[in-house]
């Protein structure tokens, strides 16, 4: 009996101080092109675990980057790696970085259905960026005028882009900057003369996917490597993470629990 | 008993006095807070070469801070809307206060000033869906994207400004001069461009610049419909990059306190300085030219 009621008591200690670790609110704050993964992780997460709370906002990439090095936020998405000067500034303010990749991402080009064009290589799609391709023509298409459109020079996906196709070089001043992946899928299925570059959660049937080196971009062919423009999207925290961001983080990369959603939002998992 | 009238009375004055500086002083704070953070761009590219240096790369090692192509772009968009934006304004302002029966002006004005609050995101979202695909088309020319097109969003966007101001302006025209000028044996149409528009101008240009200042400044709409290529147009039809699109879809990515970052605040200082003009103006000439009182008997 008397034992019986000590465990009780032990119990409820337990709980009680188990609880305010696990029953938490989380900021989660950054890239706008990982904003989807962690939104549909976040919502299912609160299910699981109702007493959590998660605020999600999509500043982009820098600004999650900033917050972690303010410690203003748990969690920060970021579609591209830390830079050494960040790296830099979060050290002085004794904050450690610590990266996760929790899925890939290929960014495949798109044109209007109505284009013939279905393959190009690197090269290719390098001039038509730099503006030395001017029409559709000259690459196997119909006489058409090439419409460039692209992300803003300041986003993730147009860093990803410039560092593998444009291999550091200057998008051409004449091309269209949208200011996000779903403007650009839109713009280019309302333009026969447009070509794009979109995530591939972001193809739908009115946007044509070209391959690339003879290669498809799709979730196999980013994973084995094949796909050349494809890239690892992460999430920072400052420092090892703890408590309830540990938790979450887990659950993310966890291959029955988060993982498949990452495939949901339509992005290519881990596993 | 007086006393403490007095002490009411004073009270209510410092309540007023306190709301009124709060405004101001917040204001005051945002302008010091713009000059502090866009000025230090200032030691690593001069004045002339941010104002007049035409490549525009803010991300690229070593960055090119020239805004000019965003500068002539906000000036584009802002003159070929006003182009398109002021004779209907006005004439539409002519028609509701001078031609329309009373009735027609209850139904017509409200339906015009709520013109005024569709959300700019909808008017931007329709330039973009439905109206890009249909100047393309109609144009036969590379993109629906295009500083015509932001033009004409940003005209509707002006319109209910420029119209309900002048409407009020051409409206409160004492009716004196419109009755003396009949009197005199002039027509209607004769009474109305010699006589109440000239005597309503000062407020029909205020209407006007207020209306330009809004489009300079409006953001939603040529982020999302104006192409944002940071390019000098050549035509009509190029895509361009205006001033506010371009702070709007780097702010979130600049590097806080970074070269890039202190480049947009002295975008925004530019962009502020424009509207800023154009409000002076519009200020001086609603003083200037006052129509002040009307000579009768």
């Amino acid at each position: 009996m008397k034992k019986s009621f000590v465990l009780l008591v032990a119990a409820l200690f337990s709980l009680i101080a188990a609880a305010p670790a696990l029953a938490g609110m989380l900021e989660i704050n950054g890239s706008t092109t990982v904003l989807p993964i962690t939104q549909v992780v976040a919502e299912q997460y609160m299910k699981d675990y109702p007493d959590t709370r998660i605020s999600l906002s999509g500043g982009g990439s820098g600004n999650g980057i900033k917050a972690i090095i303010d410690g203003t936020t748990n969690i920060a998405n970021s579609s591209r790696f830390i830079k050494q000067s960040e790296v830099d500034q979060a050290v002085a303010k004794g904050r450690y970085p610590v990266p996760f990749a929790v899925a890939y991402d290929a960014l495949t080009p798109v044109v209007h259905p109505s284009n013939p064009v279905s393959n190009l290589t690197l090269a290719q799609l390098k001039d038509i960026y730099l503006g030395k391709f001017k029409n559709w023509s000259e690459l196997g298409g119909d006489n058409r005028p090439i419409v460039v459109i692209s992300r803003d020079t300041s986003s993730g996906t147009y860093e990803s882009w410039s560092e593998i196709v444009l291999k550091g070089e200057r998008v051409f001043p004449g091309a269209q900057l949208l200011a996000s992946s779903g403007a650009v899928a839109t713009a280019v299925a309302a333009n026969k003369n447009a070509v794009g570059y979109v995530g591939i959660g972001y193809l739908n049937p009115a946007i044509k996917a070209i391959a690339v080196e003879g290669v498809v971009g799709s979730a196999e062919t980013a994973m084995n490597g094949t796909f050349p423009i494809a890239r690892a999207l992460f999430v920072f925290t400052a420092g090892w993470p703890k408590g309830e961001t540990m938790h979450f983080i887990n659950y993310l990369l966890h291959p029955e629990k988060g993982q498949p959603l990452v495939k949901q939002a339509g992005f290519v998992p881990l596993y | 008993m007086a006393a403490k009238r007095d002490i009411k009375e004073k009270g209510i004055q410092w309540l007023f006095v306190c709301v009124g500086m709060a405004s101001l002083t917040l204001l005051t704070m945002i302008m010091i807070f713009l000059f502090m953070e866009g000025l230090p761009i200032f030691s690593h590219v001069s004045v002339g070469d941010f104002i007049f240096g035409k490549l525009w790369y803010p991300t690229y090692d070593p960055p090119d801070f020239g805004i000019f192509p965003l500068i002539v772009a906000s000036i584009a968009v802002t003159t070929v809307s006003s182009f398109i934006a002021i004779p209907l304004g006005v004439m539409t302002a002519i028609y509701l206060a001078e031609i329309a029966s009373s009735r027609m002006r209850e139904i017509v004005k409200p339906i015009v000033e709520l013109l005024a609050a569709i959300p700019s995101v909808v008017i931007g979202f329709f330039g973009m869906v439905v109206i890009a695909p249909f100047i393309q088309e109609l144009f036969n020319i590379p993109t629906g994207l295009n500083l015509f097109n932001a033009s004409l969003m940003l005209a509707f966007m002006s319109v209910p400004t420029i119209c309900s101001l002048s409407e009020d302006a051409i409206f409160s025209v004492p009716v004196e001069l419109k009755e003396a000028s009949l009197a005199l044996g002039a027509t209607h149409w004769e009474t109305i461009h010699r006589v109440t528009l000239p005597a309503a101008l000062s407020g029909i240009s205020t209407s006007v610049i207020l209306g330009m200042s809004r489009a300079m400044g409006e953001t939603m709409v040529v982020l999302m419909v104006a192409g944002g290529a940071a390019m000098m147009p050549g035509s009509l039809f190029d895509p361009v990059r205006p001033m506010p699109a371009s702070i709007a879809a780097e702010m979130a990515e600049a590097p806080f306190r970074g070269d890039h970052y202190y480049a947009l605040f002295a975008t925004g200082i530019v962009l502020f300085l424009f509207t800023l003009a154009f409000n002076i103006v519009a200020d001086q000439i609603s003083h200037r030219y006052k129509q002040v009182g009307a000579a009768t008997l």
